[in-house]
């Protein structure tokens, strides 16, 4: 967190002058652990194991925060008979289709008991989430852990300790993660293990609690809100998927229709709004909204797919806004080749980047994989305004928006993107007006007609923040909450959990109330969706009665003679129910969640640890081997992520497990992460000459045992070597790095920063991702980046076509496989 | 310098040594050097500053010889030694204003008089000597003159240059110790007790050089005389610092210092030899005379390399400062622990 | 050894009348992360030029030093700790602090400056004035720390051959700003204000690690009693001052210059002597 957030990190040193206890799990030791109180060194790939033999720790010693969970998870839940864990079948978990590797969902459901389920408050029913829980986790002992990670026993116990004595009425305790836990073929389930961990605990929905999810870029959070993913519409409602949602209703009935429980039974009023907000007046109740007008999608359109297609011939443009494929996307070899095969290619960007350049003078020109006279991509670079030469909002890691005025005008041709798209828009709309042909209505459709000013036709941005905000269709005013969402088509909203951001017709996202002119939740500073509320689910605040857990924690809680929810935070629940609050038989939406049920998204109102739909690779966590490893499983026959998202091509080879073939041949585990004094794929750094000099090449980490091993240099080269290809960097030699002890062996862990590539910045040098292949987590399709395996030699790559050669030996040594359904699912239950 | 040595290998944990055991001090983490850099900057002068040593101290001595020679009727001697002295000061003014990153701001130096700054108060010593000493060389070439009140002035003139230039002149000599010695640089800083005494024998060794070069061997009985007992001073002084400073004469019998320095020694001593036996030979004087100013020169290098040495590492500034922290009675500057 | 008579005002000494209060730093390394935002910081408001793009292998310093184009530097000392009795393994410290120029009480640097460029300011700090500096680079060996250098590069840089240093942001706070390495530090590691304030600060900060068994902390520079008579930039280090390549016990060297211009006196009578003995004796 110090290396990638370091403006954050002031409140975590802010937080540990006052006392708290810091611990930093990493592979290696980083900014972070240096300020630390608890260091421990972890094997990559292998947090689910280490979370794991924690939340054994606290089952088996009863050291649950029992209240809270009894009341507020779904511990109490009991299981349809049908489900069957990991622990009998060898690592699967029931509903396992083979051929498809993917789970059928309906063994994980709750046990029905007519309208309602099942809930055993003693948590004794062995069917009950928490004895299910219990026996899932128990074999994940301090041995185990030590096998799996090559964390021991002591340290396993201190950092379990820790986190109990920072739990409970008095105390809360946060974990925060980023993308150490989410690029790996299990990141969802890291997050899931974590997610149990602090429900346990009951520190979720609690000041000083929760689990904080870094995030990247500076609106990454907005580009997840008002997605720029292929799979979702803004604020999260899912894009309408082919044969599936053919029909409006279908499409809405599958988010959370007007019967259900929780408040995702507003989706109808969410879903219509959207479609008003885009389609205007041609989006009516007759025609569903236009619901015709919503593209579909028919399967896995997501970045990695789209770059094999193009490799492939299929795809013919790409636009590339604010994004550098070439060096910041796994297996960077494909990205270069698949750009390479486009018609055009529009690039907008702050600076020449090496996604506009590759064509000349990326690595596989040099390999004559590309012949830059023959390279048949067209490129547009098209110069962008940078952050601080337009206006508008960025969303934050805290779901908060910040409204950010204009500091200096962009120079020369520089534009915006709301400049770029707008006017884009406006010439295919110029293009095509008067079309008759249907496809074109969806496009001529929309509401086009933003303000611009200026000498520019700048558009708006605070226009399009009214759209996102939502209004009434008639009157034009906007509305200051999503509960005044209608599914009539009386309203419009082009994100309905930002509704509000005007709330009374005022930009709450530009308030800067100083944080020292009010309380420490500082709610006038911004605005955070949903609603100006800064922790989530804070019902969970107070016990179930509505009474703050203690006096320390108080947050939010019923006042009994007001009878209304109040306190330091928006309450998230509806104001007047009080905890005593039943819902009657029948009830749907909120209503339908009783007074002492915080997890109002949820149908059942609880946080879920055991979850029975949603996830692609299973109900609980599960440790499973990185998709390379140099190990066994040693908890199952099922090696990795079975359901783990695979592209089977000959340009996209991986490495072999221990079982099916020389694993010594790629011996080393690496990952790669960030640098402060870079950023990403290092457009933005290795252009400045200022960052440039704070690390001006790319390096690798290696531990002194490694480098004796491997003869390798301090500040010499060394080459890393995968199946995909082999990369060369100046090599530092560190005690920040150490072999650790695994299932009896020594494994060594080398690092590389991924911020650099080759081309014509300040700094140059061969690219991490070139290491890498396609191997992404199947929930949310994010790549393998954290862990892979790799061998290294001293001395320099070699260049030009004996590089490919290189490779190929390698290959060719390793046995290098094809991932066949075969090879992937390697359980044998009994 | 092996003692200086032990400081810098210690050098901290991502050690230049991946293959041997770079940590394993085994005791508690102890780096004694940052990286083994230096800790503080040495001089950022060129040449022109080590010349200018010598080139200043030339300028005072003649001046004194020449002083002397007046005083004494030994013409030759007088006017070689003005000119040399003429030629010297030239030489430093343009070492001097060269040195400078702004040439073109030399003159910022007359803006203040301050007694702190050696610099300033050798600027300030040069700008007085200067005219005078110049004076006094430009009225030796009055005699070339038609005959007139300017030709008759120049005697007299002369003599008052002269002596008003050799009033000055000791001062110009040795300031340029308290310049060198006025630093952070240990090997000059720790030896400011005896760097005007080696300036002083350096420069007269010089000057006495020049004037067996310049002056017929009738003239030259007292700077024989001179060349021995500057020399003496010169060596004795320059033992004290290769033998008598502590740590920091590690510095002064450095490789490049020490080879700097014997030539010296060796030089002067040649110089004396030559000097005493060339007492009727003109050659064999001038030999002598340029066995000296030779050796003054080497004696400037190798002290200002020696202070380079002591620069560069870290071992200099810090284990004498460590111990002097160490030594319990002596009230330590630093506080706090 | 002489010490200078502490405690010393140098803005009064410099002839401030009424100066207001002497300004400085408080840098606790024990909460630095090594960001290098001050570096960068310092280096945009001060437009001082990019220092070189080598690699070090310093641990994550690549920057190497304070010089002339480097007015922060943000040191990274790796150490192995050795096995504690609990865990038998071996742990590792990673030290970070980023120096600056100690705007000394007793300023070296301004006192051998033979132009006057350098300056104490009002606010007892010392600035280097561009438009004065002749690059005599007096002041470059003179600094006990090795601050100050003269700038030899970007050629055609305005300040190309001046020495050049921290300027303790002299402009900014004039404007009523704080210097932009302490604004830019996220973790406070570097406190910026009256310097009786920060010595306060840094003592009881010392006190909390001691009290907290972080027996390694220690104070640095602040002590108006030591060589340079405190300085104004006061650090809390966690290992010898020399780990982090400062020196232990720096003294002002012009705390000597009296006995240097003595023992020049001697020399200069000696001169005298001699040349006089010279030519007191027989002709030949
Ligand atoms: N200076 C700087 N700041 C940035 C960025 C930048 O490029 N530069 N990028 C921004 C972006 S886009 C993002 S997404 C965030 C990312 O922020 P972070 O996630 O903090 O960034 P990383 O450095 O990629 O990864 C964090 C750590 O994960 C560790 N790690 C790897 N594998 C594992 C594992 O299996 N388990 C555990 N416990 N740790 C593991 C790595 O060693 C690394 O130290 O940072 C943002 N901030
Ligand atoms: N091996 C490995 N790979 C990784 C990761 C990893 O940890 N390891 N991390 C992954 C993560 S979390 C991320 S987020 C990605 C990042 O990967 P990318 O997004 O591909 O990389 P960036 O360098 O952040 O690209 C952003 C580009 O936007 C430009 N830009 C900045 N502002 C603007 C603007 O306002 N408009 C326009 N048009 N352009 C702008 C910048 O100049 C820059 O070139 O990398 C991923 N790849
Ligand atoms: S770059 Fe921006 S978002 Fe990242 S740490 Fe710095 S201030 Fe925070
Ligand atoms: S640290 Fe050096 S440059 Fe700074 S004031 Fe002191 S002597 Fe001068
Ligand atoms: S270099 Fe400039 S600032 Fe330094 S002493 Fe010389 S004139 Fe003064
Ligand atoms: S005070 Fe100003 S000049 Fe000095 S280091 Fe900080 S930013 Fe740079
Ligand atoms: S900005 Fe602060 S935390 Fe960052 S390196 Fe500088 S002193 Fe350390
Ligand atoms: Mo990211």
């Amino acid at each position: 967190m110090a290396e990638a957030h370091p403006v954050g990190f002031q409140w975590v040193i802010e937080a540990k002058l006052r006392g708290a206890k810091v611990i930093h799990v990493d592979p290696r030791f980083t900014r972070t652990s240096a300020l630390a109180d608890i260091f421990v060194p972890i094997r990559a790939g292998t947090d689910i194991a280490f979370l794991g033999g924690i939340v054994n720790h606290i089952l088996s010693n009863d050291l649950d925060f029992r209240e809270y969970v009894v009341a507020y998870t779904n511990a109490a839940t009991i299981l349809s008979e049908g489900f069957v864990d990991t622990e009998d079948l060898d690592g699967l978990f029931s509903g396992f289709d083979p051929a498809t590797r993917t789970y059928d969902e309906s063994t994980w459901q709750y046990a029905e008991v007519g309208d309602d389920t099942e809930r055993d408050e003693t948590l004794e029913h062995p069917r009950c989430v928490f004895q299910v829980l219990k026996r899932h986790f128990a074999r994940y002992t301090p041995e185990m852990v030590e096998r799996v990670c090559g964390v021991g026993p002591e340290q396993l116990l201190e950092v379990a300790e820790a986190w109990v004595a920072g739990s409970g009425r008095e105390r809360t305790t946060t974990l925060v993660y980023s993308v150490g836990w989410t690029q790996h073929s299990t990141g969802v389930q890291y997050i899931r293990t974590g997610a149990i961990l602090q429900l346990l605990l009951g520190n979720i929905g609690r000041p000083g609690g929760g689990i904080l999810a870094l995030r990247g870029h500076a609106s990454i959070q907005g580009s997840t809100d008002i997605p720029t993913l292929f799979n979702l519409l803004p604020g999260y409602l899912p894009m309408p998927h082919v044969g599936q949602h053919d029909t409006f209703d279908a499409w809405v009935g599958a988010i959370g229709h007007g019967g259900q429980k929780g408040y995702w039974g507003g989706a109808p009023a969410y879903a219509t709004s959207l479609l008003k907000a885009w389609w205007g007046d041609a989006a009516t109740a007759d025609n569903d909204f236009a619901y015709g007008h919503l593209p579909r999608i028919s399967g896995d359109h997501g970045t990695y797919r789209q770059v094999l297609n193009m490799i492939d011939g299929k795809i013919k443009g790409y636009f590339l806004l604010g994004q550098n494929p070439a060096v910041g996307s796994a297996h960077g070899k494909a990205q270069r080749l698949g750009m390479a095969n486009l018609d055009w290619l529009v690039v907008r960007d702050l600076f020449e980047i090496e996604s506009a350049t590759f064509w000349r003078d990326g690595p596989e020109v040099a390999t004559g994989e590309i012949v830059p006279e023959e390279c048949r991509t067209e490129v547009f670079l098209l110069p962008a305004a940078s952050h601080v030469e337009k206006e508008g909002t960025f969303t934050q890691t805290q779901r908060m928006l910040q409204w950010r005025e204009k500091a200096v005008e962009p120079p020369g041709d520089c534009r915006s993107e709301l400049w770029f798209t707008y006017h884009l828009g406006r010439l295919v709309r110029e293009r095509l007006a008067g079309s008759t042909d249907p496809r074109d209505r969806p496009l001529l459709d929309l509401t086009w007609d933003y303000p611009v000013h200026g000498p520019t036709a700048e558009p708006s941005a605070e226009a399009v923040l009214r759209e996102i905000n939502g209004f009434e269709v008639a009157s034009g005013r906007p509305l200051s909450a999503s509960t005044e969402l209608a599914s009539d088509g009386s309203t419009a909203a082009g994100c309905w959990i930002y509704t509000g951001v005007l709330s009374g017709g005022v930009n709450q996202a530009a308030r800067r109330t100083s944080r020292h002119d009010q309380d420490e939740v500082a709610a006038e500073w911004g605005w955070a969706w949903p609603a100006n509320r800064r922790i989530l689910y804070n019902r969970a605040s107070a016990d179930p009665q509505g009474r703050p857990w203690s006096e320390r924690k108080a947050y939010v809680w019923w006042d009994e003679a007001e009878a209304r929810w109040t306190g330091k935070d928006v309450p998230d629940c509806q104001v007047d129910k009080p905890p005593s609050y039943r819902p009657p038989v029948g009830a749907t939406g909120p209503d339908a969640l009783a007074g002492d049920d915080p997890f109002i998204m949820q149908g059942d109102g609880k946080g879920w640890l055991f979850v029975p739909s949603g996830l692609i690779d299973g109900p609980l966590p599960t440790h499973y081997e990185a998709a390379e490893s140099p190990v066994h499983n040693p908890l199952y026959g099922q090696q990795s992520n079975p359901t783990r998202m695979v592209y089977e091509r000959a340009d996209n080879p991986r490495h072999p497990s221990p079982s099916e073939g020389d694993a010594s041949v790629f011996p080393f585990v690496f990952t790669t992460s960030r640098l402060t004094e870079h950023h990403t794929a290092g457009a933005m750094s290795r252009n400045l000459g200022y960052l440039s000099e704070l690390q001006p090449a790319m390096f690798v980490e290696v531990s002194p045992a490694l480098a004796r091993e491997r003869r390798l240099d301090h500040l010499g080269w060394a080459t890393i070597v995968t199946a995909r290809s082999a990369i060369e960097a100046r090599v530092l030699v560190t005690e920040r790095l150490r072999p650790l002890r695994v299932e009896g062996r020594t494994i060594h862990q080398v690092w590389l920063p991924y911020h650099w590539g080759v081309g014509a910045a300040l700094t140059s040098g061969d690219s991490a991702n070139d290491l890498i292949g396609v191997s992404l987590d199947p929930n949310v399709l994010i790549q393998d980046s954290k862990v892979g395996t790799c061998d290294v030699q001293p001395g320099r790559r070699p260049t030009g076509p004996a590089l490919l050669e290189l490779v190929a030996r390698y290959r060719g040594r390793a046995g290098v496989v094809q991932a066949t359904p075969e090879r992937i699912v390697t359980a044998r239950p009994r | 310098m092996s003692g200086a040595r032990c400081a810098v290998s210690g050098t901290s944990a991502a050690g230049s040594d991946p293959g041997g055991d770079v940590n394993a001090r085994g005791e508690a983490p102890a780096t004694d050097s940052y990286y083994g850099r230096p800790i503080i900057k040495a001089p950022v002068w060129q040449h022109d500053i080590t010349v200018y040593l010598f080139t200043g101290g030339l300028a005072a001595a003649s001046s004194l010889l020449a002083a002397g020679a007046d005083l004494t009727g030994r013409t030759a001697l007088r006017r070689g030694s003005r000119l040399t002295a003429l030629a010297a000061l030239s030489a430093s003014a343009g070492l001097l204003i060269h040195d400078l990153g702004r040439p073109s701001r030399f003159a910022n130096m007359l803006r203040v008089f301050k007694p702190t700054s050696p610099m300033s108060m050798g600027t300030w010593i040069l700008t007085a000597y200067g005219p005078l000493a110049g004076l006094a060389a430009i009225t030796e070439l009055f005699g070339a003159l038609p005959d007139g009140r300017l030709r008759a002035a120049g005697p007299k003139a002369g003599r008052a240059a002269g002596l008003g230039a050799a009033a000055l002149a000791p001062a110009l000599a040795t300031y340029t110790a308290v310049l060198l010695a006025d630093t952070a640089v240990p090997a000059w800083h720790e030896a400011h007790r005896h760097l005007p005494l080696l300036f002083a024998g350096s420069a007269l060794a010089s000057g006495a050089g020049a004037g067996l070069l310049v002056a017929p061997t009738s003239q030259t009985g007292p700077v024989r005389r001179l060349a021995l007992a500057a020399t003496a001073l010169e060596l004795t002084a320059t033992s004290v610092l290769e033998h008598r400073l502590g740590r920091q004469s590690q510095a002064y019998r450095a490789p490049g210092p020490a080879r700097l320095l014997r030539l010296a020694r060796g030089l002067g001593i040649a110089g004396v030899v030559a000097a005493i036996a060339g007492r009727r030979s003109r050659p064999l004087s001038a030999v002598a005379g340029a066995a000296l100013l030779a050796g003054s020169v080497c004696s400037r290098f190798g002290v200002y390399q020696a202070g380079l040495v002591s620069a560069a590492d870290p071992a200099f500034t810090v284990l004498p400062q460590r111990e002097r922290l160490e030594r319990p009675r002596e009230p330590s500057g630093r506080a706090g622990r | 050894m002489t010490r200078f008579p502490p405690p010393c005002d140098p803005a009064v000494e410099a002839g401030y009348p009424e100066p207001p209060a002497r300004v400085g730093f408080f840098t606790d390394t024990s909460i630095c992360i090594g960001c290098k935002a001050c570096e960068v910081a310092c280096k945009e408001w001060n437009g001082v030029p990019v220092d070189g793009l080598e690699l070090l292998g310093m641990s994550y310093d690549n920057t190497g030093a304070l010089g002339a184009n480097t007015w922060r530097h943000v040191a990274f000392i790796e150490q192995r700790v050795p096995a504690g009795a609990a865990t038998g393994q071996d742990s590792v410290r990673w030290l970070m602090s980023s120096d600056v120029c100690k705007h000394c009480t007793h300023a070296a640097c301004l006192d051998v400056c033979p132009t006057g460029s350098l300056l104490r300011t009002e606010l007892g700090t010392v600035v280097v004035q561009d438009d004065i500096c002749n690059g005599c680079g007096y002041c470059i060996p003179a600094c006990p720390y090795g601050v100050i250098d003269q700038r030899r590069s970007p050629a055609g840089d305005r300040n190309v051959g001046l020495a050049q240093k921290c300027t303790l942001c002299y402009d900014r706070i004039g404007g009523g700003l704080e210097p932009a390495c302490a604004t830019a530090c996220p973790t406070d590691s570097i406190q910026f204000g009256p310097l009786d304030e920060l010595r306060q600060r840094a003592a009881e900060r010392v006190a909390t690690l001691h009290a907290a068994g972080v027996t390694d902390a220690r104070l640095y520079g602040e002590d108006p009693g030591d060589g340079v008579g405190g300085t104004g930039s006061v650090f809390l280090l966690l290992d010898e001052p020399e780990v982090y390549g400062l020196p232990p016990d720096p003294v002002c060297t012009t705390r000597d210059l009296p006995a240097m211009w003595r023992r020049a006196g001697l020399a200069a009578a000696a001169m005298v002597t001699l040349v006089a003995a010279a030519f007191l004796g027989p002709p030949r």
